[in-house]
């Protein structure tokens, strides 16, 4: 009776959030993964039909998903890898920075806070080929001779999206690379330093071991991130030209908004979680399993 | 690092954060025309307010920065609210408990927001919220869910626990201690959280541009992302670039007040 009643009791502090997150992340999740396996769409007037794995047997010949996959994986790669050396290369000019700290990060902090959709809207403008000025710096510095297209060819238009999006997040790394650096006690260096280590040491025996937490952290926020990218590639190019920077996120919402065909269209959806959680899982155990105590 | 190194390194990346914002803040400034001259000016000549007139006065985008700020604000205390309810008791729980649900948390937290948009979208129309900002406030609480459980469940653990001790003594009920005793002890925590989540709230795209299609609902971001002319083809930089200051001026605001919260926020995950 007794345990029963605390047990209620408990349960009543969770209810809110467990409906919560249940309601808008659980539930959606398990429901997009049932659609993956059901006919929904606009020519049978969205009447759901089981179709087993039909939308999974369309999915392995559709050029298209493959496209969308090496787009993401190339946008995620590349930008994740930039903002990793920019941040880490900030992070470690900053820490022996005895002053001016706050001024840096209120600087830095401005790009990460504001909207990207918003963001897609600034650079796309400065892209522009026109009236961007960009193009309008490059040439008068003559570093180009002819005005460049960025967002009209395929190659651009990515380098494009990789610097809006390095512009944005590099503050990100960098603070939490930051905080990881300023974690490490300045006496161990002195003490190594007594015991005669060598510069390598330095890096091996005392900065990796406080770091490596912060870097895992910072790597899967990162990936997850970039892997999801929607926003951006939306407002900038809208995953042209010619379907060139169309990400794996924008198929999907484009296979639901404007295609209507909901069935397949969270069959993407699925695949997209799927190809996410083997990433994440291969970056846990490269990074985290040498770790123990990072679990 | 060399120090000259790390100086220029720094300048150059602050430097970097904030030219495109200020060219912004500069064509906001200009006339329609100088705003489409080729090549483009860097500094406007005859400054004009006549975009921000256009925006605040032709458009409604105060009512836009409003939806956003009531959609934003409500999420944020849902979140709060929800997110310190479980968090108090997780504080307490065991070490077994708080791993289980701290994973569960974070596999929901990694899931790409694709993932939930078909189904919240059925739930959103079918519950008649389409245009309507409860529509976005609920989804916007529950995805932040997971940021407030974590950061509060720590900031909970920080705090003596002979306090809740002595209030039970004092005879409060546990939910009296919660509200009466540890709430307040925990403004700085919940502060942040607010904040955290208030920014993803106000900047926040994709759901904003799938449950909303009628003009005066809009969001100040999803505006600014649409913002288009009179003409197909005309696209009215100078007015789009008054935008982009306009919805950030809220956010440059916070950063320059409440950088220290942000970043507290922001590292508390990776510090434990």
């Amino acid at each position: 009776m007794d345990l029963e009643r605390s047990l209620l009791r408990r349960s009543a502090w969770f209810a809110p959030a467990v409906l919560l997150a249940g309601g808008v992340m659980l539930y959606p999740a398990l429901r997009t993964l049932a659609l993956s396996f059901l006919d929904v769409n606009l020519t049978n007037h969205f009447h759901s039909e089981f179709s087993g794995a039909a939308n999974y047997v369309r999915l392995i010949h559709d050029s298209r998903f493959y496209s969308a996959v090496r787009t993401t994986v190339v946008f995620t790669t590349i930008s994740v890898a930039i903002e990793f050396a920019l941040g880490l290369a900030m992070a470690i000019a900053a820490d022996s920075w005895k002053r001016g700290k706050g001024a840096l990060r209120t600087i830095l902090l401005i790009p990460w806070t504001l909207p990207t959709a918003v963001i897609g809207v600034l650079w796309a403008w400065i892209f522009n080929d026109q009236y961007g000025i960009l193009n309008s710096l490059l040439l008068r510095s003559g570093v180009l001779n002819t005005p460049v297209s960025w967002l009209g060819t395929s190659r651009a238009a990515m380098s494009a999206l990789v610097i809006a999006d390095v512009w944005k997040t590099t503050p990100f790394v960098f603070l939490i690379l930051l905080a990881g650096l300023q974690s490490i006690p300045g006496e161990l260096y002195e003490a190594l330093e007594m015991d005669g280590g060598r510069i390598g040491d330095r890096f091996r025996y005392i900065t990796w071991p406080f770091l490596a937490r912060f870097v895992f952290v910072a790597l899967i926020f990162r990936l997850i991130q970039a892997f999801s990218v929607f926003d951006l590639v939306y407002v900038m190019t809208g995953g042209g030209p010619g379907g060139a920077t169309e990400t794996l996120s924008l198929y999907a919402y484009r296979m639901m908004m404007r295609y209507l065909d909901f069935g397949y269209a969270s069959t993407l959806a699925t695949a997209t979680v799927a190809i996410l959680a083997v990433v994440a899982a291969g970056l846990y155990f490269l990074i985290a399993r040498r770790h123990e105590d990072l679990g | 690092m060399k120090t000259w190194v790390s100086g220029l390194l720094i300048i150059g990346m602050c430097a970097f954060a904030m030219a495109p914002v200020a060219w912004h803040a500069m064509s906001s400034l200009k006339t329609a025309s100088e705003s489409t001259r080729i090549p483009p000016t860097l500094f406007p000549e005859s400054p004009t307010l006549a975009n921000y007139e256009e925006l605040f006065g032709r458009r409604p985008f105060l009512r836009y920065c409003l939806n956003s700020f009531v959609i934003a604000s409500l999420a944020s205390l849902l979140c709060i609210a929800a997110g310190a309810a479980a968090a108090y008791p997780l504080a307490q729980g065991t070490a077994v408990m708080r791993a289980r649900v701290a994973a569960g948390l974070l596999v929901l937290a990694f899931f790409p927001p694709i993932a939930f948009l078909l189904p919240l979208y059925e739930m959103v129309r079918s519950a008649g919220l389409i245009n309507h900002p409860w529509g976005l406030i609920v989804p916007y609480a529950g995805f932040n869910l997971p940021l407030a459980v974590w950061l509060l469940t720590g900031y909970f653990r920080s705090l003596p626990p002979d306090l809740a001790e002595a209030a039970a003594m004092d005879g409060l009920s546990p939910f009296e201690t919660f509200r009466k005793v540890i709430l307040p002890l925990s403004l700085p925590a919940l502060a942040t959280v607010g904040v955290l989540v208030f920014i993803f709230s106000w900047n926040e795209f994709m759901f904003a541009l799938t449950f909303i299609n009628n003009d005066p609902s809009r969001t100040a971001t999803l505006a600014v992302a649409t913002l288009s002319g009179a003409f197909v083809y005309e696209i009215p930089w100078g007015l789009i670039a008054a935008g982009v200051i306009a919805s950030s001026i809220p956010l440059i605001l916070m950063v320059l007040f409440l950088q220290k919260t942000i970043v507290a926020g922001l590292t508390a995950g990776s510090v434990k």
